[in-house]
């Protein structure tokens, strides 16, 4: 027995309130952030994320409420992304009670600014978020997308996930724009990829439909982490019957 | 009333500690102080930490807090977290080399990019983060009502060595055997995180509050 491989719901929030959408549109609401992190707390998770998706920076104050009201609440790992872009956001996502923040655009747009973070808050809660989309090339090559999957960057996935761990990221959360919202199963390859290339933990993101699933993303994807949503926001499954799913299968989890 | 400090020098998860501590006081205040007087009134101290250590003693140092925590040790429970386990020790391989505390003995040494499993010679990441398994090597006060190797959170690439195995109160496995949680006297420390170990890191700081210390 060792460690534990992690289940870790993700909450997109929108102005405060839970919403998914299925590859970034049509998108429903799916509860009180504070209520739903709560009982995940309790069917077990391993750890929360938030992702701010607020398009109005008028309306991040929202997502600082909902992270303290979390974290005097729920004595597990937080993370927050979505509009993190400088070192005050870090700061004050940290001192609302956030442990690690997740960095994604404002990576691409100036790495430097992951080097800075790291370096001022230790790499333990610096996450890189990235968005990889296959694109053409033999062998399978994935790249950078940015704004939710809209804009390309001409970045290598693998190429920036070297360089951000480089750069001090201690985490990669990593979610294919192919299969997200699709309810089809992690991209394994992609995850595979990345997680062989870099030594930090890689959370893998995107396309969980079933508890299956969530079991090829450590089994073949070689994942640290299953990160998932909708399953679990709509009630289709507890995160307790994801571990019990997980465990039969010879996977190591905290029950 | 009596009351907790957790002794806040600049770094570190000082919120969450806060929080985990209040949720479990029933009767004992927490402050949060970087006053190095205040710290030294407080029943019970808590020394927090995240991040690098040679900037976490840098700040320990400027602002006193090295003496502070070497006087507290003489008759009042203290308890160090994860980077403020490691600042206890003599000195740390991380940073090139950094001087720490030094009211244990022992060292900090780095895991290194190359660790394996020694069952199945899978790779294993580091940082070591997530939960794992705390075998309780001796009895203490502060394991009461926790389950031998119950889980808890860790976050780290460096760990503690001890001169001598008998200050180890828990270890973990992860790649090698290392010291999860360390104690002499009235110093208890924890490589992982109790408050972000749900139930079972809360039943930690309940215990540290009852804790008389030696």
């Amino acid at each position: 027995m060792g460690l534990a491989k992690r289940i870790i719901p993700c909450l997109d929030v929108d102005n405060g309130r839970v919403v998914k959408g299925v590859q970034f549109v049509d998108i429903r609401d799916a509860g009180d952030p504070v209520e739903i992190a709560r009982r995940y707390d309790i069917e077990g998770a391993d750890e929360i994320t938030f992702l701010d998706i607020t398009a109005s920076s008028d309306n991040r104050e929202t997502m600082v409420h909902v992270v303290e009201e979390v974290a005097s609440q729920v004595f597990i790992p937080l993370t927050v992304g979505g509009g993190i872009r400088n070192v005050a956001d870090i700061r004050r996502m940290l001192n609302a009670g956030a442990d690690k923040v997740a960095i994604n655009t404002a990576a691409v747009f100036n790495p430097e600014f992951v080097k800075e973070a790291a370096e001022k808050f230790g790499s333990q809660c610096i996450v890189v978020a990235m968005d990889a989309k296959q694109v053409n090339g033999n062998p399978l090559k994935w790249e950078i997308f940015t704004h939710g999957g809209r804009k390309p960057t001409g970045i290598d996935a693998i190429e920036w996930a070297k360089k951000m761990v480089n750069y001090g990221a201690g985490e990669i959360l990593l979610t294919s724009m192919d299969r997200d919202g699709t309810k089809v199963g992690f991209d394994l390859a992609l995850t595979r990829a990345i997680s062989e290339t870099v030594h930090v933990p890689v959370i893998a993101s995107g396309g969980v439909g079933n508890l299956d699933h969530l079991c090829e993303g450590v089994k073949q994807g070689a994942a640290d982490a299953v990160l998932a949503a909708s399953i679990f926001h709509f009630g289709e499954y507890t995160i307790e019957e994801a571990k019990r799913h997980m465990a039969k299968a010879g996977i190591e989890v905290r029950l | 009333m009596k009351t907790v400090a957790v002794i806040d020098y600049g770094m570190g998860n000082l919120h969450s500690v806060a929080k985990a501590l209040e949720k479990v006081a029933e009767g004992t205040k927490v402050i949060v102080s970087h006053d190095p007087d205040e710290v030294r009134k407080a029943d019970r101290v808590v020394l927090p930490g995240v991040g690098a250590i040679r900037d976490c003693m840098a700040e320990i140092i400027r602002l006193g807090f090295d003496d502070v925590v070497r006087e507290i040790v003489k008759n009042k429970p203290l308890l160090g977290v994860c980077v403020g386990m490691q600042a206890l020790m003599d000195f740390s391989v991380e940073n090139g080399g950094t001087e720490c505390i030094g009211i244990l003995p022992g060292r900090v040494e780095f895991f290194g990019n190359e660790l394996r499993d020694p069952r199945t010679n899978e790779r294993l990441k580091v940082p070591h983060m997530g939960w794992n398994q705390a075998h309780q090597t001796i009895e203490h006060p502060m394991w009461q009502g926790i389950a031998d190797d119950a889980r808890f959170y860790f976050v780290h690439s460096y760990y503690v060595l001890p001169t001598g195995p008998e200050l180890i109160a828990a270890s973990c496995d992860y790649g090698i055997s290392f010291t999860a949680a360390i104690t002499q006297g009235n110093v208890f420390a924890t490589q992982f995180h109790p408050e972000k170990s749900q139930h079972t890191g809360l039943a930690v700081y309940a215990n540290f509050l009852k804790w008389g210390g030696e």
